[in-house]
């Protein structure tokens, strides 16, 4: 086919341009620039064809509803949740506890002072059965006004395998009271959000850094601490292993080697 | 005559470290003991030294480019580290991935599963003293890694699922040597248990050890076998069903008295629940399309902040992304690691018990270090 096409007398190209339209597969395409330039009626026939066919691959669309995964992502959007049964009983045990609630994805968070922190926890825990501490962290925010850090719970209740968070707002060096006496396995949690952000929690069994040394100046998941890191003073030979780069042979073998 | 000095019968207690140097220690875990002769008085585990500050560095990153780091957490289950990381990212950006993604990620996570099972039963094992089930276990994690390998071109850190899907289509013929490798693999489950499950000194070594019960298990927040060993029916893959596992016929084991023998047993059962997982994926496999129409640039639309887990190896693996306005990176990504909290439990576990029990317990909570320093 490909053979006996480029050969077409002059005469014959007419004959192709009519089969033109109906083949658009790219094999065609490259013979056009050996065809004559179409007239300008024969162009607008072109595009009134293309746009007819693009119409009725439209309307097939529309007729035939897409997957969902063909579509558009839907991203989440933020409600209001003060609806959510859990939020009303918090608010009639202790009234005016909850400052927000809002859900997400899904998720309820409900906003709560931190000086109320372990009433509410206790209240969830005892009295609403959420005996499961999933997660407790935090997040820094040092640009805001009304307190650096968010801390964040995060738990679980087993009947209906409903979750719930709590934030709290804690300004930078005020203290936060522990949840360890409410839940155990808070404790290595908050030893790490201590370690990293430098939050302090009261009445914490043994408030220790956790995976940083004891003696290490900084809480590395603060914003203005460097992604790159502080001089710690820990490199063991810095005359030799200089900051910034590994060992210099030369220096190395004239400082060292002899001697070893 | 009376003697001066205290009997021999009273000697002091001994503060005693464990690691982090130790091969028992499954990686650098520290363990600070005091000693009252071989019983343990009181355990203190020290971690931290394989900190690498991966959850600063994801503050760092575009969405697509924490998926590599998350690999590098529980280094022997890769694929369900990205999985989490991927479920996490397509709740806050609204995607629905397609089914034959769903299953393909189901069939890589279950195959993980079943390696990083093999990997603590052989370790576990060794430690107690058996080393023959070392040598069965690798060989099957070995035809497991090939296929990861064909798969993806890497056998340990995989980077194998992307936002949206999976990144590539399945090799040719892949299917028919996955099918092999399940067919035979309830066989080879049935060889390790031949040599563990009725052993005298196996079921001595591990009958009795390391006790939690139902309420302790929650009380510290076990996941993952350590809590299904206590007898509480738990799992993320059964009640918060992600991918498509709600459409997956399987049982979630349990134990009965919660030690390390039942923890042995949870997990075995696990392993044979895996198998048959992978088969019915091999059998229901959809057509269509590997990756959900995602935009090249993935930005959040909304702030917020959402959490998102799966049923690693380990037990329940979260992530948490808090991710601005228009935002392309995550703003904080927590991870919340099963081992870490599982870990939490060692003092609890082993107080009261002797040394030799310490490898027993540190064992049957599988841990890994990768993922408790992060």
């Amino acid at each position: 086919m490909s053979d006996d096409k480029p050969t077409l007398p002059p005469e014959e190209t007419p004959a192709a341009e009519e089969k033109a339209p109906e083949q658009t597969a790219a094999p065609e395409t490259r013979e056009k620039p050996e065809n004559q330039p179409l007239s300008d009626e024969e162009k607008a026939a072109k595009i009134a064809e293309a746009k007819a066919k693009a119409a009725a691959r439209k309307a097939a669309e529309a007729a035939e509803p897409k997957e969902p995964w063909e579509e558009k992502p839907v991203p989440p959007t933020h409600e209001p949740a003060l609806d959510d049964p859990d939020a009303v009983a918090l608010g009639t045990e202790m009234p005016g506890v909850v400052l927000a609630a809002d859900r997400f994805a899904g998720e309820i968070t409900l906003s709560v002072p931190a000086d109320r922190i372990v009433d509410v926890c206790r209240f969830l825990k005892n009295d609403c059965d959420y005996k499961f501490l999933v997660d407790l962290t935090a997040i820094d925010w040092p640009e805001r006004e009304n307190g650096r850090f968010d801390v964040i719970y995060w738990m679980h209740r087993y009947d209906d395998s409903k979750r719930l968070r709590l934030q709290t707002v804690v300004a930078e060096d005020a203290p936060v009271a522990s949840v360890t006496e409410v839940w155990k396995t808070a404790n290595w949690m908050e030893r790490e959000v201590y370690d990293l952000f430098g939050i302090v929690f009261e009445n914490h069994p043994g408030l220790e850094r956790i995976l940083t040394w004891e003696g290490f100046n900084g809480h590395p998941l603060r914003k203005d601490f460097p992604v790159e890191g502080i001089d710690t003073g820990a490199a063991i030979y810095p005359d030799v292993y200089p900051p910034g780069g590994g060992p210099q042979s030369d220096e190395v073998e004239d400082g060292d080697g002899g001697e070893a | 005559m009376t003697a001066p000095h205290k009997s021999l019968l009273d000697v002091e207690e001994m503060e005693i470290n464990f690691g982090p140097q130790h091969p028992a220690t499954h990686g650098v875990l520290r363990v600070k003991m005091k000693l009252d002769g071989e019983k343990i008085m009181e355990a203190k585990p020290v971690i931290g030294y394989l900190h690498r500050g991966t959850e600063k560095l994801f503050e760092t990153m575009d969405f697509p480019q924490c998926i590599p780091h998350t690999d590098r957490m529980d280094y022997v289950a890769a694929a369900t580290n990205n999985q989490g990381f991927c479920v996490t990212m397509e709740k806050l950006l609204g995607i629905t991935i397609p089914p034959r993604a769903a299953y393909i990620r189901m069939m890589l996570a279950e195959m993980q599963r079943l390696a990083s099972h093999l990997v603590w039963l052989a370790t576990h094992a060794v430690d107690i003293g058996a080393i023959t089930p070392f040598f069965y276990t690798f060989r099957e994690r070995d035809a497991i890694l090939d296929l990861f390998e064909e798969y993806c071109g890497a056998r340990l850190t995989l980077n194998t699922m992307k936002i949206g899907g999976v990144p590539f289509e399945l090799p040719d013929g892949w299917l028919d040597r996955c099918s092999e490798l399940v067919d035979g693999f309830n066989a080879h489950i049935d060889e390790y248990e031949n040599l563990l499950t009725e052993n005298r000194i196996w079921k001595k070594r591990t009958i009795g050890v390391g006790v939690v019960s139902a309420e302790e298990a929650i009380e510290w927040g076990l996941t993952g076998p350590p809590l299904r060993g206590s007898g509480v029916k738990w799992d993320i893959r059964k009640i918060f069903p992600y991918d498509r596992y709600d459409e997956i016929d399987f049982e979630v084991p349990i134990g009965e008295t919660g030690d390390t023998y039942d923890r042995y047993v949870v997990r075995i059962e696990e392993m044979r629940q895996s198998v048959r997982i992978i088969r019915q994926c091999l059998d229901r496999l959809p057509d269509g399309p590997h990756m959900a129409r995602v935009p090249k640039v993935l930005r959040v639309k909304e702030a917020g902040m959402v959490y998102g887990s799966v049923e690693a190896p380990k037990g329940e693996l979260g992530y948490f992304i808090v991710a601005g306005e228009k935002a392309t990176a995550p703003y904080r990504c927590r991870v919340r690691p099963p081992s870490f909290v599982n870990l939490q439990a060692l003092p609890m576990m082993v107080e009261g018990h002797l040394v030799a029990d310490l490898v027993a317990v540190i064992g049957t909570l599988d841990i890994v270090l990768g993922e408790i320093d992060r």
